[in-house]
């Protein structure tokens, strides 16, 4: 076995000096080759999104409405077809919830997309379906322009059994989103 | 110590999840389902053989006393290596994994078998040690995942296996998770405690 290197100063600056230079330079490389396809794989999760969400359209309009961005749907003759408003709140059970919701042009919700979610998996992780057209709370149809609410809180849509939190903290971002929506025209 | 020898630690006699009992906190985060864990053993499997490796390699060169910071950034470097890589390539599995595969830096097992295996063996050997150690926390992981899937949701590897059923939501919580690795690590420990008695 080769002789082992004595812990003295100068060795012990020097091995861990080179050690970190070249961890550096290894990480620096892999980012520069990794750094392209994660931007891109975050750029189609968000476009996907929005192309599930919306009804046919011809193309997309990225508008700015008070801070907020709105995806808004144009058919071929360039008249508004609906708009996919991305909103999220800190109101979830496991923290952050993002969806993405789009709304046809009168303002009734089309379809919804969950960006990022950190729900409990059998309870507030079906928020993914339940509020689909043919989940159990489907909110596809309804317009937000009177405030969606749970039963629970005197509304009329059916929370997740177990998952009122969750499920408040969903309506809050549908809500949210038909603000931003609202101020479109 | 020969290669069989070290084949058969890894995967059985000092099988890191059953017998060693290290890495607990992925062991029961992650195994949510089958895939899961599946993805999560690979994945410290990957790391355990890249830092074994590297560590052997310059074991002759880290003076003892900077030993563990040393041994800690070359196992964080392949660890953030296994995070880009992922979320540039497999961005569905990195939304389940991603808050865990940091926390592979200070996973019991990788640092330990550094310490342990790597520090005093040859590269080949050490090699060996990191892909079977990671292999049997692979099947430890997997075998945990798919116990927790079926009861919980039935399903294994998101194929329904049981038609219509709800499955036992508490399995694919946290406490299903305590619960599936007690009574596996009984049932594996028993089999073992009983072919060691044979032999």
């Amino acid at each position: 076995m080769a002789k082992k290197a004595q812990s003295t100063l100068i060795n012990m600056l020097l091995s861990l000096t080179v050690i970190a230079l070249v961890a550096a330079a290894a990480l620096a490389a892999v980012n520069g080759v990794t750094q392209e396809p994660i931007a891109q794989a975050q750029e189609a999760k968000v476009q996907a999104a929005i192309k599930a969400v919306l009804p046919p359209f011809e193309t997309i309009e990225n508008r700015d409405i008070d801070g907020a961005a709105a995806n808004v749907a144009l058919d071929a003759d360039g008249n508004i077809v609906g708009a996919a408003i991305e909103a999220g709140n800190d109101e979830g059970f496991g923290g952050h919830l993002q969806v993405m919701v789009g709304f046809d042009k009168d303002g009734n919700v089309y379809g919804y997309s969950i960006l990022e979610s950190h729900e409990t998996p059998g309870l507030g992780a079906k928020a993914g379906e339940w509020f689909q057209k043919d989940g159990k709370g489907s909110v596809i149809g309804l317009n937000p322009s009177d405030e969606l609410k749970v039963k629970k809180d005197g509304g009329s849509v059916d929370a997740i059994s177990g998952s009122t939190i969750t499920s408040r903290a969903f309506l809050s971002a549908i809500n949210q989103a038909y603000t931003v929506f609202s101020k479109i025209q | 110590m020969n290669a069989k020898d070290i084949i058969k630690n890894g995967l059985i006699k000092e099988n890191p999840t059953w017998v060693l009992i290290l890495g607990m906190c992925p062991t029961l985060a992650t195994t949510t389902s089958a895939i899961n864990g599946m993805m999560m053993g690979l994945a410290t499997a990957f790391v355990l053989m890249m830092s074994n490796i590297v560590i052997s390699l310059l074991k002759s060169v880290i003076p003892d006393k900077v030993r563990i910071p040393a041994f800690i950034v070359v196992i964080a470097t392949f660890v953030t290596i296994v995070q880009m890589v992922m979320q540039a390539y497999m961005s569905d599995m990195y939304e389940t994994l991603g808050l865990f595969i940091p926390l592979i830096v200070v996973n019991c097992i990788v640092l330990g078998r550094a310490e342990a295996f790597a520090s005093k063996n040859g590269v080949g050997h050490s090699a060996l040690d990191g892909i079977f150690m990671g292999l049997g926390f692979t099947w430890a992981l997997t075998l945990i995942g798919m116990v927790r899937e079926l009861l919980g949701t039935g399903c294994i590897f998101g194929h329904s296996l049981i038609g219509g059923a709800d499955g036992m939501l508490m399995m694919i919580l946290p406490p299903g998770g305590f619960i599936a690795l007690g009574l596996l690590m009984a049932l594996i420990n028993h089999l073992r405690h009983r072919s060691v008695k044979k032999s």
